[in-house]
């Protein structure tokens, strides 16, 4: 349906065009999201859990996470709040180097992510092997801000930006696709914003 | 041969059946929607504009009204003057003109009086909106669960709904309005003239019989981050803290 007098718009140029996912708009800024209040996590108090079900297989802290091998990754986010940020740079360790450390082959086809202030995001494992994910540890080669989610994110920018869960401080194999927190409050379960997996509703 | 059945779209027509201008830069606008839409007070819609060649710009928008108002929904949409979408609607929609729209979107920014109180709500600017249409809900709930809403606005011309709510507070039923104003002096003896902070959000939570079940805090980026740190201030547990931002 057209819509009576709407013709100008904020049209990305045609270059950039194919780079922006459907109902998506180009962002300059980095808007900030989130559930509730901004987590201040201490490094001293960090760490990131690999658990297999309520079971830990390995425990980093701090110091032992950032002595692992780190990549970058410069990539387009979408943000199911409908905006795109082209070209944002990261730098953190891979999910594939995470388990090469804790010597395991993925376990499931289905992971948890999981934040310290207790939000979590569903993500089939292998959306998050392969070098398309990290744990993110700084962006613009900078320690991410808390508000960004610091001092480290999920980065997993091929699905709808809220799977790149914030204050990530852990990945939970499970056996079958369990929903995460927006995912039990109506979120698409996979959310690829090229097929506009917004809600749960779209297909 | 048996077709497979087409899935229904989520998006549907609404039609708009009243404009009315809230603030300097805020417009409400009421939507007849043309299927059933039943929605929870703090839930949003999107909205969906589309141009002759098929280029489509969407938004996020509160509901500002009370599941139980009937009468199709309220929008309550602040003019952003680099915008897409809110410059249309201020200047070229009109009564009459249909809109697609999808939802009620959203599922943990809400609030039914099932669930319970005190809930101290916390908005800046156009961010009370969700929070107003609670406000509305309780009232037409005819209940006695006690709310506290803290506003914040530029000055006195920008508070939104502001009759309405100044009207619910002098019910003295349960619902507390405090206004600050941030750039003009206070006008009742109740509210302030500064920014949001631990004092304040400490003598809001007094205000109510005891301490809140839950805190909805609602506005810019910047308000809300400070809104949800003065609330910690004032020793309410993170986990109670329910926030949306919006913008930049």
């Amino acid at each position: 349906m057209v819509t009576r007098g709407f013709f100008s718009g904020r049209r990305p140029p045609t270059d950039t065009d194919a780079r922006i996912p459907p109902g998506q708009y180009l962002e300059q800024g980095f808007p900030v999201l989130s559930a509730g209040p901004t987590p201040r996590v201490r490094t001293e108090d960090w760490s990131f859990t690999l658990k297999h079900g309520p079971k830990p297989i390995k425990k980093w802290n701090w110091a032992e996470f950032n002595a692992l091998p780190q990549s970058k990754m410069t990539r387009d986010i979408h943000c199911v709040t409908a905006w795109t940020k082209f070209n944002t740079p990261w730098q953190g360790v891979m999910i594939d180097d995470i388990l090469a450390d804790a010597g395991i082959e993925p376990p499931t086809a289905y992971t948890l992510a999981l934040s310290f202030d207790g939000y979590s995001t569903n993500v089939p494992t292998k959306d998050l092997v392969t070098g398309k994910a990290m744990v993110a540890l700084l962006y613009e080669g900078k320690p991410i801000t808390s508000d960004h989610g610091g001092p480290a994110r999920l980065l997993v920018p091929h699905l709808y930006f809220w799977k790149s869960a914030k204050w990530v401080n852990g990945l939970q194999f499970t056996g079958r696709d369990e929903p995460g927190f927006w995912e039990l409050r109506g979120y698409h379960m996979y959310g690829d914003p090229w097929r506009e997996q917004r809600y749960s509703s779209d297909r | 041969m048996s077709a497979e059945p087409r899935p229904q779209s989520p998006w549907q027509t609404a039609t708009i059946t009243r404009i009315e201008k809230r603030t300097p830069r805020v417009t409400s606008f009421w939507f007849q929607p043309s299927r059933p839409f039943v929605h929870e007070a703090g839930q949003h819609v999107d909205v969906r504009l589309t141009a002759p060649d098929g280029y489509q710009a969407r938004r996020s928008y509160s509901i500002a009204s009370a599941p139980e108002a009937g009468a199709g929904i309220e929008l309550a949409i602040e003019r952003l003057d680099d915008g897409e979408v809110s410059p249309f609607f201020h200047d070229v929609a009109a009564v009459g003109d249909e809109i697609e729209l999808r939802g009620p979107l959203g599922g943990h920014f809400i609030w039914q009086v099932d669930d319970g109180g005190p809930i101290l709500l916390v908005g800046g600017g156009s961010g009370v909106v969700p929070l107003m249409a609670m406000v509305r809900h309780r009232t037409l709930s005819n209940t006695a669960v006690p709310v506290a809403l803290v506003f914040s606005a530029r000055v006195w011309d920008e508070v939104i709904f502001r009759d309405e709510l100044i009207g619910l507070d002098d019910r003295r039923d349960g619902f507390d309005l405090v206004l600050t104003l941030t750039r003009e002096p206070a006008r009742r003896p109740s509210d302030y003239s500064r920014r949001i902070d631990a004092r304040m959000m400490m003598q809001a939570i007094e205000r109510l019989p005891k301490p809140p079940r839950l805190a909805y805090v609602c506005g810019s980026n910047t308000f809300v981050s400070a809104a949800a740190e003065a609330l910690i201030e004032a020793d309410m547990p993170a986990s109670l803290i329910r926030t949306e931002r919006y913008g930049v």
